[in-house]
């Protein structure tokens, strides 16, 4: 069998899973469709939550983005599970005792405001289609690989599945199916990790096998990653950063953006009470540590594997090639530096000996390579180092971070099977994401703005209809913003953290735990942090990502205090606390009722005194 | 309901006391030595690398996952000690 017909397979047997199971538990209701009908064990929850959670940036991209950032990139290795934390502790449990259905629902009520509701809607809105661009990347490249077609047609295939998937489920089949999602994405990320881990390091468990031995040269693992693609011309895998400020707040707008992603917070709407919200908050993030403490094992052995299958002789001949080498630096030909990136370089072979793997990924354009200098060898190095005296003109391979995940297996030589099951892997964590993007975004604008703003007498199947009708809306501007993104599909996703971070998260967290913060304050506080993040991102990246619109270059100089526009969520929510609590404490305090509803959301039991009448 | 009135602000004390402690480790394993710190423990090596390092790439996850059990167990039990549970 073919690899392209065991592809089609493996794919095509998980979205016959999906559908069935879809159509098995599809929703009869709006509570149904909303919430799952409240009934969700935590464990399930949790595992739901994990597959909701874990998206093309988690799966696709994460390893390749700490396979080229190294330690630098942990960031998103903290803020996407710390989130958590907070999230259990902060809101979870209290918008469960709240028990309504969007996360609108809750900032509307609480801050008495329409006004309030319909700001909350829009950041809803905004953060979630920037989350769902980067799902588009995602599964476009998966499929472009897996189904042989261009990448442009690997979205439009994406769009279309996604939207027949959320409209048929809802919550409740959304739910299940993603338990299935789940298992699928986990057995696809981990197996492969196994061998790889094995095969390097005779240690199978990626987490650990990470800090052990390189067989092959019986150092250290990483010291041997550092030592190569030091010799490249790259920076020291393991290197330190230099600005901690901005390390630090990119890493908390991931936190804080995580625990104010709508998408996330509506999952703990379906467990049946409010213990349950915090356990299965637990549980989910146990889920989701499977993945992320594999993804760093799978970072640094893929970029070992990919430096070392680019020079395949190396392995065998470095001692040679050496020797030869210690006898030119002892002629004075070359210094010991070239000598590193020499004796990596040189054994690459022509062109008819270009691994199978980088022949396929070069037909969808996410890999690179050209001769520069004709010599008939590709030669790959940092393109700032200067290597032109050894005749070198210029990295001659160009390697898409996006690739390092569904790559990896063939790149390691694995067996058949395998691939196919990363292709099912890598477009079930895809699809389970924008399933429950969508169904956050279209329950804000059937729930929160049709149903409670604009035509409360709307009947359940008018507004199930309004709820699938404004699926496929978000669904075509996402497709759009996929086929032209702003960046690799995980910062595309960090981009929607910030803007939840700055904006949903601050008013959620003061709607809990503060009786002072009225409708003004709350308002004023989403406006400023939304706006001023927008802004923010918007001078570096150009006006809504549109290419040639930005002000300034997006490079470390232009940035105030050295901020990245990735890590200024933390700082708009910053402004958001400080203007809310303001413009409270100049204003009147929230009504009686208000505050009573404050301390019900408290207390799991109905409890509180004044609440329960 | 007299009778039986429930210590509320007692029992929301101790949740934003808990809490704070939690919060305070979450940012310290993360925050503190996985990015700040990491220079002060460069000296201690873990497979290849550094405590930092290690920190930043797994310690801080498995801390995580701790500490949202341990809260969830604590709160439970003082769901049950000022008769809030469900």
């Amino acid at each position: 069998m073919s690899q392209f017909a065991i592809n089609l397979l493996f794919v095509g047997a998980s979205f016959a899973l999906y559908i069935g199971i879809a159509i098995w538990a599809r929703a009869g209701s709006t509570k149904d469709f909303y919430v799952a009908g409240g009934g969700v064990h935590p464990v399930t929850n949790g595992m739901a939550t994990a597959a909701d959670w874990m998206s093309a940036a988690s799966f696709i991209s994460m390893a390749g983005l700490l396979a080229s950032g190294g330690y630098a990139n942990s960031s998103f290795l903290m803020g996407w599970t710390g989130g958590y934390v907070i999230l259990a502790m902060l809101l979870a449990p209290y918008l469960r005792k709240f028990g309504k259905f969007t996360v609108p629902d809750f900032i509307g009520d609480r801050f008495y405001s329409k006004a309030a509701r319909l700001v909350a809607v829009i950041c809803l809105i905004v953060a979630s289609v920037t989350y769902v661009i980067g799902q588009m990347t995602g599964a476009g490249v998966a499929f472009s690989r897996f189904l042989e077609v261009s990448n442009t047609w690997g979205i439009w295939i994406a769009a279309a599945i996604v939207f027949l998937y959320a409209v048929f489920g809802g919550m409740k089949g959304i739910t299940y199916t993603q338990v299935a999602q789940y298992i699928v994405l986990i057995i696809a990320y981990t197996i492969p990790a196994v061998f790889i881990a094995f095969q390097l390091t005779g240690n199978p468990i990626p987490m650990f096998g990470m800090f052990s031995t390189h067989s092959e040269s019986g150092v250290p693992l990483l010291q041997k990653l550092n030592e190569v693609v030091v010799a490249l011309g790259f920076q020291d895998y393991t290197a330190d950063v230099d600005n901690k400020l901005n390390m630090v707040l990119f890493t908390l707008s991931l936190m804080v953006g995580t625990a104010g992603l709508p998408h996330v917070i509506i999952r703990f709407f379906t467990v049946p009470k409010v213990a349950d919200a915090r356990w299965s908050a637990g549980w989910a993030l146990v889920f989701i540590a499977l993945l992320y403490l594999t993804a760093p094992a799978v970072g640094s052995m893929a970029r070992l594997n990919l430096s070392t299958t680019i020079y395949p002789e190396m392995a065998g001949q470095v001692e040679d090639v050496e020797s030869a080498l210690q006898s030119s630096i002892q002629h004075g030909e070359i210094t010991t530096t070239d000598a590193a990136g020499y004796a990596l370089a040189s054994e690459w072979t022509d062109h008819p000996d270009v691994p199978e793997w980088m022949v396929t990924w070069a037909e969808t354009g996410l890999i690179k390579f050209r001769d520069l200098n004709n010599d008939g060898r590709i030669q790959m190095y940092n393109d700032s180092a200067d290597f032109s005296h050894l005749g070198w003109e210029g990295s001659e391979l160009e390697v898409n971070n996006d690739i390092m995940v569904l790559a990896n297996p063939e790149i390691a030589n694995l067996p058949a099977w395998v691939i196919g099951l990363i292709a099912a892997g890598g477009i079930a964590a895809a699809l389970s994401t924008a399933a429950g993007l969508l169904l956050a975004i279209s329950s804000a604008i059937s729930h929160d703005l049709i149903k409670t703003m604009i035509n409360p007498n709307i009947s359940e199947k008018g507004e199930m209809l309004a709820a699938r009708i404004s699926m496929a809306g978000a669904i075509l501007l996402a497709t759009y913003l996929g086929l032209n993104p702003p960046g690799f599909a995980a910062q595309t996703v960090a981009l929607a953290f910030g803007i939840a971070g700055a904006s949903l998260f601050p008013a959620l967290m003061m709607g809990i735990f503060s009786k002072r913060v009225n409708n003004k304050g709350a308002v004023a506080g989403m406006l400023t942090g939304l706006i001023l993040t927008l802004l923010y991102i918007f001078t570096y990246l150009g006006w809504f990502f549109i290419p040639g619109t930005n002000m300034l270059a997006n490079t470390p100089d232009n940035w105030i205090l050295g901020i990245s526009p990735l890590s200024f969520g933390a700082v708009g929510a910053i402004f958001n606390f400080a203007v809310a609590f303001t413009v409270s404490s100049m204003t009147e305090e929230p009504p009686q009722e208000i505050q009573d509803l404050v301390e019900s959301v408290r207390y799991p039991k109905g409890a509180g005194g004044a609440v329960d009448h | 309901m007299a009778e039986e009135k429930i210590d509320s602000s007692g029992y929301w004390k101790a949740n934003v006391r808990l809490i704070t402690g939690c919060l305070i480790v979450w940012a310290f394993v993360s925050y503190g030595m996985a990015i700040l710190f990491r220079p002060l423990l460069s000296g201690i090596p873990v497979g290849g690398t550094d405590l930092g390092f290690w920190f930043a790439q797994q310690g801080s996850i498995l801390t995580f996952i701790a500490l949202i059990f341990f809260y969830a167990w604590k709160m439970n039990k003082l769901d049950q000690k000022f008769g809030l549970g469900e």
